[in-house]
């Protein structure tokens, strides 16, 4: 015999579990990370340089690294992204050359992040000649992000009403003025929040800054954007796996640093749009 | 009468659909138009051809001629025509600005930057809306705090603030509460001493109250115009009359 009810409280259990499942992975790395990497954090590991092979010292210009590259990927891929994404949802028509570019950015988003370095390597470094270099490094990640951005600054401008529009083309404004004073200024915070969580895969990326500009060790800070950086998620890679004798406590305390940089653009994103939502009175 | 617009041989289609068909009519300066007729009835699309507002569809196409002053509206500057033939929408539509920056929105867009000239033009156009007395303390707040009839008049105001010649009314009071309908048409009944006003409405009395001339539409097609008591008293076509006592609709 069939009980529904049971039936209904086995299925509920599974359902529960499998929701359990996905919070479990989180919550322990991040208490594994805090736990073992807290010990390392103090001031002097924060703003010194690497000595002794990396084995003691401080991981400041891979800080700097990241900070660098982050920064340069979206001064490339924000202006970028957000006029191919005003084109898209405001002026461009369905036809194939439209079709062609959107599939274009949904290919984009599945690539692998590898074949990017290789991609960055060969037309970066190589074919322009930048060298392994904070510009190859920030365009490579750079392009790599252009799809977040372009996505999520299509839906939020796709997300301010018609009514808006054609409230503003009624009064006489032209088509560029009415995006300018009334659908942007309403997209800014959607497309902030897609600029973040853009940020965010930037920071964390290991494999596009590979060939393209990370240093295996460079106690020094880069002079200008033909030089090499150290950046943290590469040197996350080179202290737990190509250095000999590192402390433990030198790896958690890097990858402590790197998950809470994320984190926090994370956080600044969330934030953002929390207080659009609050605002937003239509 | 001096002939504000032209239509002839007006013909308008959204797709396979025939929206409009074979359109022949006038509109005469400083009149009130009124425009009734069931739902799909084409009278908003009407209207909304009056500023070319339909292009903004993906399938538009149209035949025919539309002149408004002796000019051919598609071979005006759309931009132009626009600020010539405002328009005020169904719903109120605030736009997420203050109170003033509604107003002078259009004004702006036209490249007046002098403050007190903004100044004045939202006053003035405000007044004409009867909203200045209710909103003269509180013009930087959020245009979204006024009630629902205030909005509508501000809407009203903002239409103002760019000096048409022409504006459109797109079945205005449709949200609003009977005090605030007066007021609407109150504003109506003063502004057609400088203004060419087309009004299209859902509500047959307020065709009779403010319209000095009434057209009734029916399935894409426009059954009779004429003067409204006429219209009301004695209309030409069975289905006109039919109308108007709520036979159908």
């Amino acid at each position: 015999m069939r009980n529904p009810r049971r039936t209904e409280k086995i299925a509920f259990f599974f359902l529960f579990l499998a929701t359990l499942l996905i919070v479990i992975p989180v919550g322990l790395i991040v208490v594994i990370i805090i736990q073992k990497g807290l010990p390392a954090i103090n001031w002097q590991f924060l703003s010194d340089m690497p000595r002794q092979g990396m084995r003691s010292g401080g991981i400041f210009p891979a800080i700097v690294g990241t900070i660098y590259l982050v920064l340069g990927a979206i001064i490339f891929a924000l202006p970028i992204g957000l006029l191919a994404a005003i084109y898209l949802s405001e002026y461009s028509k369905d036809n194939f050359l439209t079709r062609i570019i959107k599939l274009a950015i949904v290919n984009l988003a599945g690539v692998p992040s590898v074949v990017y370095g290789l991609f960055g390597l060969a037309l970066f470094v190589v074919f322009f000649k930048f060298g392994a270099s904070i510009l190859s490094g920030a365009l490579t990640l750079g392009i790599m992000i252009l799809p977040i951005i372009i996505t999520a600054s299509r839906e939020a401008l796709e997300s301010v009403p018609d009514s808006f529009r054609e409230v503003s083309l009624s009064l006489g404004a032209s088509k560029w003025q009415t995006i300018r004073h009334i659908v942007l200024p309403n997209a800014i915070p959607g497309i902030l929040t897609g600029t973040i969580l853009g940020l965010g895969r930037a920071a964390g990326e290991t494999a596009p800054i590979l060939f393209t500009v990370a240093a295996f060790y460079l106690p020094r800070l880069p002079k200008s954007i033909f030089d090499q950086v150290m950046a943290l998620p590469y040197h996350l890679y080179v202290i737990s796996t190509q250095v000999p004798n590192v402390d433990e406590k030198i790896r958690y305390g890097t990858a402590l640093v790197l998950l809470a940089l994320v984190l926090f653009m994370n956080l600044i994103a969330i934030i953002i749009r929390y207080q659009f939502r609050k605002r937003k009175k239509w | 009468m001096v002939e504000k617009f032209i239509i002839q041989n007006l013909d308008i289609w959204f797709g396979s659909i025939h929206a409009l068909k074979n359109l022949n009519m006038q509109i005469y300066a400083n009149e009130i138009l009124s425009v009734i007729g069931p739902a799909n009835s084409g009278k908003t699309t009407f209207l909304r051809m009056l500023n070319r507002l339909n292009e903004l569809e993906v399938n538009f196409r149209r035949d025919g001629s539309v002149k408004l002053d002796d000019i051919e509206i598609c071979k005006m500057n759309i931009e132009l025509l626009r600020k010539k033939v405002g328009m005020v929408f169904a719903l109120p539509l605030p736009l997420p600005l203050s109170i003033f920056d509604n107003v002078a929105y259009g004004a702006r867009m036209h490249g007046i930057k002098n403050k007190n000239k903004l100044r004045q033009i939202v006053e003035d156009s405000l007044s004409r809306a009867y909203l200045w007395e209710e909103v003269k303390d509180r013009l930087k707040t959020s245009a979204f705090k006024l009630s629902g009839g205030q909005q509508q008049r501000l809407c009203i105001a903002r239409t103002l603030a760019v000096n048409p010649d022409v504006i459109l009314f797109d079945e205005p009071c449709s949200g609003l509460d009977p005090i605030s309908t007066a007021k609407v048409e109150e504003a109506m009944l003063k502004l057609k001493k400088d203004y060419t006003i087309i009004l299209v409405t859902n509500n047959v009395k307020q065709a009779a109250r403010v319209g000095d001339r009434t057209a009734f539409f029916l399935n894409a097609e426009l059954i009779e115009v004429g003067e409204t008591g006429k219209i009301f008293t004695s209309p030409f076509d069975r289905r006109t009359d039919d109308y108007i006592r709520g036979k159908f609709g």
